[in-house]
């Protein structure tokens, strides 16, 4: 299972990319790609909403299930990824890469240190 | 929680991938590789799928027709051997028991397959309408697996299996033969709206059957098939599936399945008076279909509304990978039926836009 290093993870399988200038990209991971299947829709959020860490900010939508996006920080959007809308279909084939779902601006650092990183992650991703 | 059943394919389907879910009772492979996949190479080549954990009866004896004809909607009497006819099994209310397909081998000895979960329930019923008739009903599930191959290339496969002449089975016949050298009931049937066969064997021959057929058909596109793209071909097709848009309180005046309920037949048939009465005085409700104008899924029990007025609910929804839209079928009022109809997706209202089944040329 492919779970890149440099990323942080949560439990929720959400993958961020920490940038340089206070925001984050943010995905679903391989493993939660690989258990929703073929996906089919996202909805994303639009840019300037706030969401809390934890709070419910779009869905990805498979041929299976729907399933919910959980910010994992405090975190104002910046842009959704625009792609998804005509083919969704990037979250399975490159799930870190292209297939990103949100930037954010972070509104808390703090909450970083709560974050996983990939060691820790690949305990939770184990079948 | 009791042992989830297996099929006589079982390992076949675990070693090449298949990813194994609880359905009706069974462990069955919902996917190989990619439901999507699996459904557009169906469409375009072929797909093999492990439909063992169906149901399936023997109905024998003198009066096989009779009986068959006094619990069925579809006329027995007529059906010449070799035939294959779907057919609906009601209540007296109306509902429906389950649907099914019934072999005539002769006169006095037919085959029904059943739906996995309705088998056990099916069988019940069966047995306790036989009094007065000269039949014998037996639950003979357990002698078969059962494969169905699909697909504009199923054919062209078959024939690198088979001696028998499959350009004269027709579509809704059958016939016995050998298929890699295994003795099978072939079938001209299938629930993907494609042509194709269902294939009956032995569960000890299941496997090497099954191999044979992916010797031939790999090379020729065809690929291994979940029960998720089988739902969603059928969807596609326009076809009904019971325990969604045929159930024991939807009626088939409802599902737009009366071409199944044949009135003028000679016999007396069980759910008749109820049905006539409610074509007479017209269903309270209808089954639809609909687009859903995107691509976001709107699934089974969304509720249906008419201004925000709950009229009907959702019974299947599923994505259409030939449409690269949303697809799916609803219940609702018959006071309803012309009206402009939504559902709400989390706090966003989504318009269901009608549309006659199938949502697709079928070609079977």
């Amino acid at each position: 299972m492919n779970i890149p290093p440099n990323l942080k993870y949560t439990k929720d399988h959400e993958w961020l990319k920490l940038l340089d200038n206070g925001e984050a990209i943010i995905g679903i991971t391989e493993f939660a790609q690989e258990s929703l299947g073929d996906i089919t829709f996202v909805e994303l959020p639009e840019a300037g909403d706030r969401f809390d860490s934890g709070a419910s900010f779009g869905v990805v939508e498979s041929v299976k299930a729907a399933s919910d996006l959980y910010m994992p920080i405090d975190a104002e959007i910046v842009e959704g990824n625009a792609e998804l809308e005509d083919a969704p279909e990037k979250v399975n084939q490159s799930a870190f890469e292209e297939g990103w779902i949100v930037k954010i601006k972070i509104l808390d650092d703090s909450q970083i240190a709560g974050l996983l990183d990939a060691t820790l992650y690949a305990e939770i991703a184990k079948d | 929680m009791s042992e989830l059943r297996r099929t006589p394919l079982h390992n076949f389907n675990a070693t090449r991938g298949g990813r194994m879910v609880d359905f009706a009772g069974w462990e069955m492979p919902v996917q190989f590789a990619s439901i999507v996949e699996e459904h557009r190479s169906t469409r375009s080549a072929a797909g093999l799928f492990d439909v063992s954990h169906m149901g399936e009866a023997s109905v024998s004896g003198p009066d096989a027709t009779a009986f068959l004809d006094y619990v069925l909607t579809n006329d027995i009497s007529t059906m010449k051997s070799g035939r294959v006819l779907y057919s609906l099994m009601c209540y007296e209310h109306g509902g429906v028991v389950d649907d099914l397909l019934v072999y005539k081998k002769a006169d006095d000895d037919y085959l029904i397959c059943l739906n996995a979960s309705n088998t056990e329930k099916d069988v019940a019923w069966l047995k306790s309408k036989l009094s007065g008739f000269d039949a014998k009903l037996v639950d003979v599930s357990d002698d078969f697996a059962l494969l169905a191959l699909q697909g504009p290339k199923a054919l062209e496969i078959l024939s690198g299996l088979t001696s028998v002449d499959l350009g004269s089975l027709n579509y809704y016949w059958f016939t016995e033969g050998g298929v890699a050298g295994k003795p099978c009931i072939i079938s001209r049937t299938g629930y993907t709206g494609e042509q194709g066969v269902e294939l009956f064997v032995a569960p000890r021959d299941a496997a090497e059957l099954a191999e044979a057929i992916v010797g031939v058909g790999e090379p020729l596109g065809m690929v291994l098939a979940g029960l998720g793209s089988r739902d969603s071909l059928r969807l596609e097709a326009g076809y009904s599936l019971y325990g969604h848009e045929i159930e024991e309180d939807i009626s088939p005046v409802q599902a737009n399945l009366m071409w199944t309920v044949k009135f003028k037949k000679a016999a007396d048939f069980i759910g008749k008076a109820a049905l006539l009465e409610e074509k007479a005085v017209g269903p309270k409700r209808k089954i639809i279909f609909f687009k859903a104008g995107s691509r976001r899924i709107i699934r089974s029990g969304a509720p249906v509304l008419e201004n925000s007025e709950p009229v009907g609910k959702v019974v299947s929804g599923t994505f259409s990978p030939v449409l690269n839209e949303a697809i799916g079928s609803a219940l609702i009022d018959a006071t309803s039926l012309k009206a402009e109809l939504s559902v709400d997706m989390r706090g966003k209202s989504m318009r269901l836009f009608q549309s006659r089944p199938p949502f697709i040329e079928l070609n079977p």
